[in-house]
């Protein structure tokens, strides 16, 4: 029995037929589980209008991995939902502040939580939830709640993907993936919130099979295109971030 | 840190980190609150959670022996102690609404003695940061904060009221700070410990709410 195969030779193909005004969700916290290598070759595809879903947008070194900002930078994005769309010290500055500024982006502020469980209900046919979560601060305002047990919760509702952009450790040629300690953060959420889900991956393919069913992080069925990550320099494998180098700095995770 | 009174950063933060009781889930911010898990804790045990789906972190990784798959809230290379787990975005803020998080230790700009703090947007700004402090602030069992007890240019940081936009109304239960610590009391803050060469009236001050002293005032012991 034929299985279509899920391996496509290079990033280029893999996100070639992404059209314009798609929402892609990309995964990652800090630097595990970024999908450097599809960010870069969509910078390089250059589809446009696009709404994307983060935890955050990224630093603002010159010489620093392929990032959301980056996509801004390049007029690709109408809209940037994250956890982060400002930095948190007021002496930072990174590349989307002055984009929302001019009125050229449009950026939804979402608490992190929020974020991955309105992909989960996305992800899971759930339409909307109520959380804890934000209320009595100014994101609640003018925005319905509903006490339950005499705690007032917020209405959120399911947040559907077109496109997710993932970074796993392992896949077997079925597509199921296992991901390597904090690497996991947003990935299979992600997957699951998607109609067209795109893995880069860092070891080499292995058989179906190969995997312990048991030990799927996230099933094949959820994944329709994975390319294996090249050695570097060709593929992007990032060590330390640059800008971790002064502990003081650290922020935007 | 130069032109401050009192504790260094790891000092606040090894002050508060004695806060944490045996068998605790505590859940680290990014920035000061972090350095919680280089402090040494003795027999207590601790379970370190990260927004990022990491339950059971111990310290930084020195140079050279980074884990690069692995960090902590801050974007930190951390180590796993033995018993850790590892789960995903979605379970990890689970735990953290379902009540299962003892603390949350939080970096902050601005705390009210009225339980209200602020650390998501900065005056005069169009975007946040909020990454996961709003799901910790209104869900944890109890809302730790450590910062500078002023601003660069001398303001204070704990209020009466915060001027900044708030992220959880009346969830502090404990400030640390270079100056002492303290305990939101509704409509003053009660200042339980001092800093070594720091006067209560330097205290009052630098701070822009009443304070009150706890009959047991102590010193701060630093490590």
């Amino acid at each position: 029995m034929a299985r279509r195969s899920k391996i496509f030779g290079s990033f280029a193909e893999a996100v070639a037929d992404i059209p314009d005004g798609s929402t892609i969700a990309f995964a990652g916290f800090a630097y595990p589980g970024v999908p450097f290598n599809l960010i870069q070759a969509l910078l390089d595809q250059g589809a446009k209008g696009l709404t994307c879903i983060t935890n955050g947008t990224g630093g603002a070194a010159p010489d620093r991995m392929p990032d959301i900002g980056m996509l801004v930078e390049r007029g690709q994005v109408k809209k940037v939902i994250a956890a982060f769309t400002a930095p948190t010290r007021a002496s930072d500055k990174i590349p989307l502040t002055k984009f929302v500024d001019e009125g050229l982006v449009e950026a939804e502020l979402v608490p992190q939580g929020t974020l991955a469980e309105r992909l989960r209900a996305a992800g899971a046919g759930i339409p909307a939830f109520y959380t804890p979560t934000a209320v009595g601060t100014e994101l609640a305002e003018g925005r319905e709640t509903r006490v339950f047990g005499g705690r007032e919760y917020l209405l959120e509702h399911a947040m559907p993907v077109d496109v997710a952009f993932l970074r796993a450790w392992k896949a077997d040629t079925a597509g199921n993936l296992l991901f390597r300690r904090s690497q996991r953060n947003f990935n299979p959420i992600m997957a699951m919130a998607a109609k067209l889900v795109i893995v880069e991956v860092e070891e080499d393919f292995v058989e179906a099979g190969a995997i312990d069913p048991d030990a799927v992080h996230t099933p094949g069925i959820f994944v329709q295109r994975m390319v294996k990550i090249p050695p570097a320099p060709e593929g992007l494998w990032p060590g330390r971030r640059p800008e971790r180098a002064a502990p003081a700095k650290e922020k935007q995770s | 840190m130069s032109g401050t009174k009192g504790l260094e950063r790891q000092q606040i933060a090894d002050r508060l980190a004695q806060e944490f009781q045996d068998g605790w889930i505590v859940n680290l911010g990014v920035g000061m609150p972090t350095m919680c898990s280089n402090t040494p804790i003795g027999d207590r045990e601790i379970i370190y959670h990260s927004e990022n789906g990491v339950i059971g972190y111990g310290p930084v990784l020195p140079a050279g022996q980074e884990d690069v798959h692995l960090v902590n809230a801050g974007g930190q290379n951390v180590s796993l102690n033995p018993g850790a787990a590892v789960v995903h975005h979605a379970d990890s803020f689970a735990i953290i609404r379902s009540g299962r998080i003892d603390v949350t230790v939080l970096g902050i700009y601005e705390v009210a003695c009225n339980g209200d703090f602020a650390n998501w947007k900065v005056a005069g700004a169009k975007g946040g940061g909020i990454g996961g402090a709003m799901d910790l602030a209104a869900c944890a069992k109890q809302v730790f904060v450590i910062l500078e007890h002023a601003t660069r240019d001398g303001k204070p940081r704990l209020l009466t009221k915060c001027a900044l936009p708030v992220t959880a109304r009346g969830v502090v239960t404990t400030v640390a700070t270079n100056l002492g610590l303290f305990t939101p009391q509704g409509d003053a803050f009660l200042l339980r410990e001092i800093a070594p060469g720091v006067t209560v009236d330097e205290v009052r001050a630098a701070t822009g709410a009443p304070v009150m002293v706890s009959p047991t005032l102590k010193t701060i012991e630093t490590l």
